[in-house]
């Protein structure tokens, strides 16, 4: 990854800086927060954090029209808040209750909002894949222009169910961005320890597919890359595969040992390429914004996680008949 | 305002760990996200870190102190020029729907075992074991007596076994022998099953069972058939292991028995375990095995310490149930972690008059079907106990057997307890609810006994 840049002054309105700010650290928030209440025991079994790579997912959404789908892993939340859903039945998901998206019963990896056409929360390393390009194949046949984001870890990449997926995908000109969000780890599995492949986008050349390499903790390279690839899907012209070089902060899960990594590489992408710092120093080096203006939104931010956090508690459980409804449709 | 931090819950089936370091003392200024202090679990070491700023006022649980309860305060936070007797009075915030992990405590076998299903001599010198140790310790046996036996397996090696099973391996046998896969389960699993026709001896750790779903396909056609298929030529010398069923909150994909469908195949062999000594015993067998062996593990039990025989060589044949209480009334079957259940219904029964024979069956494929029907032959009663899906299960399949060949000695007809016939909600009293308990199994047996 590239080293920090210094502060320029991008061809970017104030508002767009603001919204990027808020969006990414709204995620950055609710995810300390969820690992609050996990330590709590208010929030159990896996729980995936997010921190680190708001950028993703913040950039890629600006790129978005509505109408338009995503889905992904078990590291979800930071998508879901990114599309536009609320904190307050995403956390409430997490500590498993009624006001959840999943009324309590899908849990952190497994959340689903067809209102924002947010398509899960998947646990199963790799069959997101597919399953996006499907939503991909449900938009090509009834003939409208929308595009589905198609998220996938480092380690997801190396399934042979995404190279079915590639193979299809072009060979059918589905509307689908595969967006590969290379956080330098696949649990203690570096990306050099699973391929000797140099790139992953790469692989897609070998099924006909474009793709770049992008600069994930950086939101307004994200966002540029993300509406080259709409449009090329909206033009017709099939899949367009993202490879988000970012990074992961916390752990795989909460019970990660992190023996794996040094603290000094976590605590050098922290300083030189954190995300939020980026947008911060554009908004107070350009003059776009005060440091009182950004404490401004830090405490409305705050205010909105804490009252996620709140509803997650005073919700109640689900009702136990719940155990025999949603089986079938 | 002072704020207490409290001991945290570090993975899903934590309950309590040892406070190995301190990273900061008292005095020091903390910023979120700073480490304060290392923390042991079972299957770690972990980091835990700082949420709230502020200076560490008082420490209240010295390092080195073990067994230290999930949410017990272990230090105070300050703010600056407050003092730590500022903080609120100590109470730990217990939550009504604090993640409670599934209760299994492992049992000693308190009552009479049988004589005819004793597996090692009287007088044996025993040790005590965890599970998670036992399996390890079967490996490396049969790693250390077979060149040909080697691991593989999604973070096998350097990170030691996502569960910590693996642990030391890669260090006493070396990245030839203990091999770090991609995630590639399809891929790995026919890998290794050719590599067995080669006349290697793999063993095959998916990191849950879950994931097998993934290489099912190598597992049923390519492992479990091709003997038959090339008139006894290509035998599969391969062991797939792994945790299975439910571990604590983690969801519907993460949380299936897998053991009556893997059971239903002719050409697989189909273990699963309850104790430690029949984790290690079973194990080893299962890498001599010229089959392929399918070895059901399960998380929760990773954890949990029985007696095993401290031999130098040491297995259990497959095909033969263990009868771990005696009794005369009703004969309860299980197997796996469902024996956790089986058990402590035994007690409570015991205590109510009613005495009950409890058999493990170990293995589900080659069944020990003589066992089970020589004692539903005494007791005339019968309630079986499993986590799996109750249609299709290995309770629907010993009812059948039972019928067939012990009619007229039934006296009640007999009871299949298993998971409900849903998928695993992740809601903690969903969950709850959706497992089978030990006051099913009571209520049960009372109601074939007619009490
Ligand atoms: C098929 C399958 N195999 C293994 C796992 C266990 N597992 C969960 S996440 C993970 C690592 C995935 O890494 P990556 O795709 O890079 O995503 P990241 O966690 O970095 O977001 C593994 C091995 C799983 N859930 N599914
Ligand atoms: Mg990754």
């Amino acid at each position: 990854m590239a080293t920090k840049k210094a502060p320029e002054r991008p061809n970017v309105s104030k508002e767009e800086l603001l919204s990027y700010y808020r969006e990414m650290l709204l995620i950055r928030r609710f995810e300390e927060k969820a690992g609050q209440l996990y330590g709590m025991g208010l929030i159990g079994g896996f729980c995936h954090l997010y921190i680190g790579q708001e950028a993703v997912v913040v950039g890629l959404e600006a790129a978005a029209k509505e109408g338009d789908k995503r889905l992904t892993s078990y590291r979800d939340h930071g998508h879901m808040l990114a599309c536009g859903m609320d904190p307050k039945g995403v956390m409430a998901e997490l500590t498993g209750r009624e006001g959840g998206y999943s009324k309590g019963k899908g849990g952190s990896m497994h959340m689903f909002s067809r209102e924002k056409h947010f398509y899960g929360g998947h646990g199963i390393v790799g069959a997101q894949v597919p399953l996006g390009a499907g939503l991909a194949f449900s938009d090509w046949y009834k003939g409208n222009d929308n595009v589905t984001f198609t998220y996938f870890g480092d380690g997801a990449a190396n399934q042979g169910q995404v190279y079915e997926t590639y193979n299809m995908a072009e060979l059918w000109g589905l509307p689908v961005i595969f967006v590969i969000e290379n956080n330098q780890y696949a649990m203690g599995t570096s990306v050099k320890r699973a391929t000797k492949s140099t790139t992953l986008f790469g692989r897609g050349l070998a099924y006909g597919i474009p793709g770049e390499q992008v600069d994930g903790m950086d939101v307004l390279a994200v966002k540029e890359a993300g509406e080259k690839a709409v449009a090329h899907c909206r033009a017709g012209k099939g899949p367009y595969i993202l490879e988000m070089m970012t990074y992961r902060y916390r752990g795989h899960s909460m019970s990660d040992p992190a023996k794996y990594r040094t603290r000094e590489e976590v605590e050098k992408i922290k300083t030189e390429k954190d995300c939020i710092e980026h947008v911060r120093d554009l908004l107070t080096q350009g003059g776009l914004a005060s440091e009182e203006d950004l404490k401004a939104i830090d405490k409305e931010i705050k205010a909105i996680v804490n009252e996620a956090a709140e509803f997650s508690k005073e919700s109640p459980e689900p009702a136990l008949s719940e155990l025999y409804t949603d089986i079938y449709a | 305002m002072a704020t207490q931090v409290l001991m945290p819950a570090l993975s899903p089936t934590m309950e309590e760990g040892t406070l190995a370091k301190w990273l900061v003392k008292e005095g020091d200024t903390v910023k979120s996200g700073q480490i304060l202090a290392e923390i042991e679990t079972d299957k770690a070491t972990m980091e835990f870190e700082a949420v709230d700023e502020g200076i560490v006022g008082k420490i209240l649980v010295a390092e080195g102190t073990a067994g230290v309860k999930v949410n017990t305060p272990i230090a105070v936070l300050v703010e600056e020029g407050e003092s730590a007797d500022a903080a609120p009075a100590l109470v730990a915030a217990p939550v009504a729907a604090a993640a409670a992990p599934v209760a299994a405590v492992a049992k000693a076998p308190v009552a009479v075992v049988s004589k005819a299903s004793a597996d090692w001599a009287e007088g044996t010198p025993m040790k005590t074991m965890t599970v998670r140790e036992a399996l390890r310790e079967a490996m490396a046996e049969e790693m250390r007596g077979n060149g040909n036996v080697f691991l593989m397996g999604e973070e096998v090696g350097e990170y030691q076994g996502a569960y910590k099973i693996s642990q030391g391996l890669l260090d006493e046998f070396g990245p030839k022998r203990v091999i770090d896969t991609p995630i590639t389960e399809h891929g790995f699993a026919g890998i290794a099953v050719g590599a067995a026709w080669g006349g290697l001896n793999p063993i095959v750790e998916f990191m849950t069972f879950n994931f097998a779903m993934q290489a099912i396909d190598h597992i049923v056609n390519s492992a479990a058939k091709t003997n038959y298929m090339s008139g006894g030529q290509l035998g599969c010398p391969i062991v797939f292991r792994g945790p299975n069923g439910a571990a604590a909150r983690v969801g519907a994909q993460h949380s299936q028995d897998y053991a009556a469908w893997y059971a239903a195949l002719p050409g697989l062999k189909v273990v699963m375990p309850y104790s430690a000594a029949d984790a290690k015993g079973l194990l080893k067998q299962a890498i001599r095995d010229p089959n392929p062996v399918i070895f059901l593990e399960n998380e929760i039990m990773y954890g949990k310490s029985f007696e095993v025989p401290d031999l130098p060589d040491f297995t259990i044949p497959f095909g033969k149930a263990k009868i771990w209480r005696e009794g005369t009334d009703v004969t309860i079957v299980s197997f796996g972690i469902g024996m956790t259940y089986a058990l402590e219904a035994a007690d409570k029964l015991a205590a109510e008059g009613i005495s009950a024979e409890v058999i493990d069956l170990r293995t589900l494929r080659p069944l020990d079907y003589d066992t089970v029907l020589a004692s539903v032959m005494k007791t005339n009663r019968c309630v079986t106990v499993e986590e799996g899906f109750p249609v299709g299960s290995i309770g629907n399949h010993l009812s059948a057997v039972i019928m067939e060949r012990a009619f007229d000695y039934l006296d009640a007809p007999v009871i299949n307890l298993c998971g409900k016939d849903v998928p695993m909600p992740y809601a903690a009293n969903l969950e709850k609810l959706a497992l089978v308990t030990t006051a099913e199994v009571v209520e049960a047996v009372k109601s074939v006994c007619y009490r």
